[in-house]
């Protein structure tokens, strides 16, 4: 056997074979955020779709980030156009009625859409429990490094972004990243 | 009569500058920095060639940003600060991204090395018979 042969070839395949072993085991749509652990962007919107008591808060009042601290945030971006936000709208709007009385507050952002859709919108899903806002310019969207909807936010009680959600969620997730930082702020 | 003419040149380069339109020169330096700016919806497009509403809206935030006196690299710090490296079109040269610079470089000459050892074996004398 040529050794020295041998080593060039090992020299060569080796690396090709590591780069391909990191790129296919890999998912190509996962982009990591910078986001979690870092402060939320603050955010003041507006109101279009008021969701149900006790839970309501009328349209054209003024969702803040600062008047949320002490509290989990659930921000959930979603679109009237989006597919896979009516595979998570019904989990999200049950688990937000879930925890009345927690201290938890769900607000749902709609993303590049016109308020009026998203409204007809929830009317078809049957309601959502927690208010929806507006985000003009998609200003809050790109706050948060938004690529597309739907895609889920969880703050912690100190205004931190703990964990971002691509894709819908389900309810263990909410659950969970919920439950865990109710437990964190309790502490 | 040469140095005439770059001074000539240089003054009107100058003072196309000046009149140039606060506007005009504004919409350039959006343009300078969407173009370095991946778009987050698209394959491989930056913000300013994309057509998408949220590139759209990226380039506004861009224009605001420069508007209200940030700097270029300041803007694009906003975007990573959000986005990660990734919204760089260019990745920086530094850490593992220094594999894509410095992988052509070593690769091309590998190649040569490889080419001058087989030419040198070709042209060869044979010592004996």
């Amino acid at each position: 056997m040529n050794w020295k042969r041998a080593g060039i070839a090992a020299l060569c395949v080796v690396p090709l074979i590591i780069l391909f072993g990191y790129g296919l085991t890999r998912d190509p749509k996962e982009i990591p955020s910078p986001l979690p652990g870092h402060d939320a962007s603050p955010f003041a919107l507006t109101v279009f779709a008021p969701g149900q008591a006790p839970l309501a808060r009328a349209p054209g009042d003024t969702v803040k980030l600062a008047d949320l601290k002490g509290q989990v945030v659930v921000l959930n971006f979603w679109a009237s156009w989006c597919l896979s936000c009516r595979d998570e709208h019904q989990i999200l709007s049950q688990t937000a009625l879930d925890y009345v009385g927690k201290p938890v507050h769900f607000v749902g952002v709609l993303y590049n859409d016109e308020p009026a859709n998203g409204t007809k919108w929830i009317e078809q899903m049957g309601g959502q429990s927690y208010p929806s806002v507006t985000d003009p310019g998609a200003r809050t969207a790109i706050d948060y490094g938004l690529y597309g909807v739907p895609e889920t936010y969880f703050l912690d009680a100190n205004g931190r972004i703990a964990y971002k959600a691509t894709g819908p969620v389900n309810e263990r997730i909410i659950r969970y990243l919920v439950d865990s930082l109710m437990a964190v702020a309790a502490k | 009569m040469i140095r005439v003419l770059v001074a000539l040149l240089f003054a009107g380069v100058a003072s196309a500058q000046q009149m140039m339109p606060a506007d005009s020169i504004l919409e350039a330096r959006t343009a300078e920095v969407a173009s370095q700016l991946r778009c987050p919806v698209c394959q491989g497009l930056s913000i300013q060639d994309s057509p998408s509403e949220l590139s759209q809206q990226m380039r506004a935030v861009v224009k605001d940003q420069l508007r209200a006196g940030k700097t270029p690299e300041e803007v694009k710090a906003y975007f990573i600060s959000k986005y990660g490296e990734w919204i760089l079109l260019e990745p920086k040269a530094h850490g593992f991204n220094l594999l894509v610079y410095a992988l052509p470089v070593i690769l091309i000459a590998a190649g040569l090395g490889v080419i001058v050892l087989a030419v040198r074996k070709w042209t060869q004398t044979p010592t004996s018979t």
